[in-house]
């Protein structure tokens, strides 16, 4: 359906149900309850977890399937970010002209980088990348500052001409992003059933159907003759020199077509929130979409959002909770052990939690190097064992799932 | 004039003469051996005919054309394909696409933004694979993954992978070396059945004599970066001067 096979339409519905559903599935703790602290539905963390993972997606396109690792891919996503924050100020408010201007951009500027950083493979040009990137952070950060507002950030001002729009509003203040005229980005309706509420989002489903049109068309390009070039890139450039293919504008068009992914996630975050600062090129960002890619199964279809949705959710979820959320877990145990309880698990939480993550993110590249992907197999694997005994038969025909 | 013409080719490593004035023509429809001891130079001669290298003087012309200053994908397209002496296929692919990409190669040219059709739903591409897939008798293995075949099957598929293009010059890199010899012998009459059925020129690079002799019509024996002799399998046997390149000045 759709131009994918049985196993992948049956994947994309998951998907689309979980994005779809994404308000209810994260939200499943009453809201005055103890636990709803583990609560990821508001509109903010949602939207993040959906932008990054069409950054992860993007990026696995090049990463996955062409091994090329590349540690710049945030310069394209902050590109992406400062030209949706120009359309605001210059045009007008509306945010699908700044989408589609951030996904030109960033497409352009990857072209540029991949020309030359693809002259090289391997570790060289991983470093290309980065140094790309990082020039690009410190061109933002400081002689740029008339384009991008240096350290600031680029905002909205009253001052903005917006063309199309107003400068603005009729009380005087900045005018803020709409999808159409009259529904504005941030505008969501709380749906209270019960102890529970749910918060849907404009912004949300404008971002969650963004993701789905991104993973659409990863699958088909991951099942097209292109995408299996790109692997047979990742498995013997000789052999396809030999075999009369030219190498160059494979690896060229997967960095442009994951350029314009992370341009995407880049319009869409400005989009949410319009202002763009050059820290979203730095190199812990272009770092953060490997950890996420590896994580969820560097190669594999879902992975890539799995590991997104992962590392953001203990992003904002962990780094929440503090001592005194601990104290009120443990607080059934003698006074001494609840101290000495939560004197050991203090690094791990509120700011320690990239100690955390770390440790998973450890576990999870020794004990799973397919990632979340290859557990979640794994398990599949073991419940179909136990209900038909031997069946052991792998498929083939698709070795990248 | 001969389909692959090789004259006065010389390359050098700094001080290392690797080839010394290098003439060699391989008639259409034959095969044409190249033997001679270790350091002999031929693989720097193979690597000088599919672009690897580019000889410091001298031309080498296939079909009339000059093959000199062309990458190894143009010089591939030209019609000339190669087997490694340890096989190169894709490794992380299964056996039956494998043999799809360089049917994908011949019709599409050497790159095609073809991202959104399923590959599976190329019908032509599909069936050519299966066929070269009977031919070469492993069809049953199509769902394998490459890389978990024995020598001698990624062997037998890297010659098909080359035969889908149906090139008009097959070089083969001491096709038969670290192989059993079992698979030695299955290579052969894998060769010869080749060489048979399909109107195909191969010049072959080998070390085996068992092999060289078997197959071969005519032999070039290089010795120091220079041809020896050149003559059919049955003079080069008792040739004076190929004993004494091969067993020294004594024997």
């Amino acid at each position: 359906m759709f131009g994918l096979d049985k196993k992948d339409f049956n994947l994309f519905l998951v998907v689309a149900a979980m994005a779809l559903l994404a308000p209810f599935i994260l939200n499943p703790f009453p809201t005055d309850s103890a636990l709803a602290q583990f609560n990821a539905g508001y509109p903010d963390l949602m939207q993040r977890f959906v932008i990054f993972g069409i950054f992860a997606i993007g990026f696995n396109i090049l990463f996955g399937l062409t091994g090329y690792l590349s540690f710049g891919h945030a310069a394209f996503l902050g590109v992406g970010s400062y030209s949706a924050v120009w359309v605001f100020k210059l045009l007008g408010m509306n945010v699908l002209p700044a989408i589609a201007l951030s996904v030109v951009v960033a497409g352009l500027f990857a072209l540029l980088i991949g020309f030359v950083s693809l002259r090289r493979s391997g570790i060289y040009f991983s470093i290309l990348t980065l140094a790309f990137a990082q020039m690009s952070f410190n061109l933002a950060y400081s002689v740029l500052t008339p384009i991008t507002n240096g350290e600031t950030g680029l905002q909205l001002t009253l001052n903005d001409p917006r063309i199309l729009g107003s400068s603005a509003t009729a009380d005087g203040s900045i005018p803020v992003t709409n999808l159409l005229p009259g529904l504005e980005i941030r505008s969501a309706y709380d749906l209270v059933i019960g102890p529970w509420s749910f918060t849907f989002n404009v912004g949300y489903y404008l971002c969650a159907l963004f993701l789905l049109l991104a993973f659409y068309l990863s699958v088909r390009i991951f099942r097209s003759p292109f995408g299996m070039m790109l692997r047979a890139v990742k498995s013997n450039q000789q052999r396809m020199h030999y075999t009369g293919l030219n190498t160059r504008p494979y690896t060229l068009a997967a960095f442009v077509i994951s350029g314009m992914y992370a341009g995407l996630a880049g319009g869409l975050m400005a989009s949410m929130d319009p202002l763009a600062g050059a820290e979203r090129m730095q190199w812990t960002a272009s770092g953060e979409v490997v950890l996420m890619t590896i994580l969820g199964g560097a190669g594999t279809l879902i992975g890539p959002v799995l590991g997104a949705g992962f590392i953001k959710y203990f992003e904002n979820i962990f780094s929440k909770i503090n001592d005194n959320v601990l104290h009120g877990w443990f607080a059934f145990m003698p006074d001494g052990l609840e101290d000495f309880i939560v004197t050991i698990i203090h690094p791990f939480i509120g700011k320690g939690w990239h100690l955390t993550l770390g440790i998973l993110f450890m576990l999870v590249v020794i004990f799973l190097p397919g990632g979340l992907v290859e557990g979640g197999q794994r398990i599949a694997k073991m419940f179909r064992k136990k209900s038909e005994g031997t069946d052991t038969h792998v498929d083939a025909k698709h070795p990248a799932e | 004039m001969g389909i692959l013409e090789v004259k006065d080719v010389n390359k050098r490593f700094g001080g290392l003469q690797a080839l010394g004035n290098v003439n060699l023509s391989v008639e259409e429809n034959t095969c044409h051996a190249i033997i001679g001891p270790n350091g002999a130079g031929k693989s720097t001669l193979l690597n000088c005919l599919i672009g690897k290298l580019i000889p410091d003087t001298g031309s080498v012309m296939f079909d009339g054309q000059s093959v000199l200053g062309r990458t190894p994908y143009q010089i591939c397209q030209m019609g000339i394909s190669r087997v490694f002496q340890t096989p190169e296929i894709f490794g992380d692919l299964s056996v039956l696409e494998n043999m799809m990409i360089p049917i994908f190669a011949k019709r599409d040219g050497a790159f095609e933004l073809n991202a959104l059709s399923n590959v599976f739903g190329q019908r032509d591409i599909l069936e050519q694979a299966e066929k070269m897939l009977e031919e070469m008798n492993m069809a049953d293995k199509r769902h394998m993954h490459a890389a978990s075949m024995s020598r001698g099957d990624k062997r037998r598929l890297e010659i098909g992978m080359c035969l889908s293009q149906q090139p008009r010059l097959l070089l083969l890199d001491e096709p038969t070396a670290g192989m059993a010899r079992a698979d030695t012998n299955n290579t052969i009459d894998l060769l010869k059945q080749i060489k048979d059925e399909r109107d195909i020129t191969i010049a072959i690079i080998e070390h085996d004599m068992h092999v060289v002799f078997s197959l071969s019509d005519r032999i070039t024996v290089l010795a120091q970066g220079t041809p020896l002799v050149e003559d059919t399998p049955d003079k080069i046997k008792g040739h004076p001067k190929v004993r004494e390149a091969y067993l020294g000045e004594t024997a």
